[in-house]
């Protein structure tokens, strides 16, 4: 264009440094930003294409409801396990005393285990504490301890919260290993110094020092959790009703009778994960302030 | 002192306990094939199926292509916003962390809305097109992991100085990115390409949904319909996914020069 060669709009040079990255820009609209809005729009239309507010209500109704609640059962419960017996495995590591080969082997193991997730790990639990699996055969017949009959089931809330929970621990150890290295010694002794007991320690220093990464790995966790499936479909089917699985029997074949429906489902799942995402992105910055 | 290293050798134990039992009992499972013995009968019969290596090479192309096409977008994306876009690097920053935030199932029901057969984009409309989407969808999963290895590596190294040495010396920009900056980068990009492996080898939701037969989908099948292939198919990802992050964790301890006291 002569027009732009005598008179450029923007220069040659910020042309070009956008032209750099445009590849990325169209690939990211393209792949996340556009199916992303196309859903959250779609959440507020009507099947004519005008505004609503009807399919945010039709959340409300009570097959979904409880679709949400037993998912955040889940996502909480596995989260919060995850969480706790991930600290004190990092603690035992980090603090315990342990020999050197403890902490890489753990640390090795970790990386693996928290990307052993999906229909594999489905696979384990059921040969583990299956009807037929070693655990489950090995209680009965050793110990005369019939597991299915207290009541337990693989394919229920606990269940699945105990495999969730393979993946869920790793990531908790992976990320707060770093955290509780980052404890200075000359904190303990300043404490100890002043009197403090192991207890005032933990509770008046150590853990509100570690409460962000703490709280932020745990919403990790759980958003995780949350937005997860294969696991669950391959272990129960499309019969358990978490989330992810309602969702995916309604891209399947559009169970609610409702295409907007759908895409109120995906909203809310959006909404969920993103709020704990970004309540995490936050607290790791407040926690970075103190590895420094 | 004492009774702190009790608790933690206790924690370690619990931990162990959960942890190995599920590979042993996996193991044990996937043997009990012929009635009354131990047998590898289960692992003959998961190599001897045709459909196991179809999905099992489709995964592994998919998970190659997506590893070339991802590396190709994301090592220029990151080398030209660290010289000359510092400003938009935020931007990339928040985009590349997005794929963790919306969960796969959202992402991908997206792209059955936008790239139906009957939209602008008919990705969904050949066999072809929706290989490529599915291509697009696990570049999009492994953004995050990619993006900040290479990130990571970039850091290391000063891009300007590089680029300013090589031009000087009358390189293009083909030679600048290949031969200078990619070299220098490999250990980010090697540690992103091991883990976008064990991501897409596993994944089920994305290839599902776009019914392509991929090894997530026919580990899914094989579940649902067999009794003792299934744990065998389980031992065999676990080995392939410790293959591949142990590979990956063994590469960046060898890359760093001075490894970090225990």
């Amino acid at each position: 264009m002569t027009v732009a060669r005598s008179r450029p709009l923007i220069s040659r040079k910020t042309m070009i440094d956008w032209l750099g990255v445009s590849p990325f820009i169209v690939f990211s609209v393209m792949f996340l930003i556009a199916p992303t809005l196309y859903l959250v729009t779609g959440a507020f239309l009507n099947a004519e294409g005008h505004f609503t507010l009807e399919n945010i209500a039709g959340l409300f109704t009570p097959k979904i409801l409880a679709s949400y609640s037993i998912s955040l059962k889940i996502s909480l419960a596995s989260a919060l396990g995850g969480a706790l017996i991930g600290f004190f495995l990092a603690w035992a590591v980090v603090l315990g005393g342990l020999p050197g080969w403890i902490r890489s082997a753990l640390l090795t193991f970790s990386g693996v285990a928290s990307n052993f997730a999906g229909v594999p790990l489905a696979f384990a639990f059921l040969a583990t504490l299956g009807r037929t699996g070693l655990v489950t055969v090995i209680l009965r017949d050793a110990f005369g301890f019939n597991l299915y009959a207290t009541g337990f089931n693989l394919l229920s809330f606990l269940g699945l919260t105990l495999t969730y929970m393979y993946f869920q621990i790793p990531l908790m150890v992976l990320i707060i290993t770093p955290a509780l290295d980052g404890l200075k010694k000359e904190w303990r002794e300043a404490a100890e110094i002043l009197g403090a007991s192991n207890a005032q320690y933990w509770t008046r220093v150590a853990l509100p020092i570690l409460f962000p990464s703490i709280l932020g790995t745990f919403l990790l966790l759980f958003a995780n959790a949350f937005g997860a499936i294969a696991t669950a479909y391959s272990l129960t089917g499309s019969t358990f009703n978490i989330v992810p699985i309602q969702l995916y029997a309604q891209i399947r074949g559009d169970v609610l009778h409702n295409p907007n429906l759908g895409y109120a489902l995906a909203l809310g799942m959006i909404v969920i994960t993103g709020v704990s995402n970004l309540i995490y992105i936050w607290m790791r910055m407040r926690a970075e302030r103190w590895q420094k | 002192m004492k009774l702190q290293k009790v608790w933690a050798w206790l924690a370690i134990l619990i931990g162990a306990a959960y942890f190995i039992l599920p590979l042993i009992a996996t193991f044990e499972f996937s043997l009990r094939m012929r009635r009354g013995e131990y047998s590898f009968d289960a692992y003959r019969s998961v190599f001897a199926d045709s459909q196991f290596r179809d999905s099992f090479s489709y995964s592994i192309l998919m998970a190659v292509l997506t590893i070339l096409f991802g590396v190709l977008l994301i090592v220029p994306t990151a080398y030209w916003v660290r010289l000359r876009l510092p400003q938009f690097r935020p931007v990339v920053e928040f985009v590349t962390l997005m794929p963790l935030v919306i969960p796969a199932i959202v992402i991908v029901f997206g792209y059955l809305r936008l790239y139906n057969s009957s939209s602008i984009i008919p990705f969904t409309g050949s066999a072809r097109g929706t290989d490529l989407l599915l291509m697009f969808s696990f570049m999009t999963l492994s953004l995050p992991y990619m993006y900040r290895s290479v990130d990571t590596a970039m850091r290391t190294i000063d891009v300007n100085t590089l680029t300013e040495a090589a031009q000087s010396l009358g390189a293009p920009w083909r030679t600048i990115l290949f031969r200078c900056i990619f070299p220098n980068v490999l250990s980010g990009v090697l540690s992103g390409a091991f883990i976008t492996f064990a991501i897409v080898i596993g994944e089920f939701t994305m290839p599902s949904l776009l019914n392509r037969p991929a090894f997530g989908p026919y580990l899914q099948l094989i579940g649902a319909n067999r009794a003792y292939e299934p744990p065998a198919l389980a031992i065999i990802a676990f080995a392939i996914t410790w293959a591949s992050i142990g590979i990956l964790q063994f590469a960046s301890r060898f890359n760093k020069a001075r490894p970090p006291k225990p």
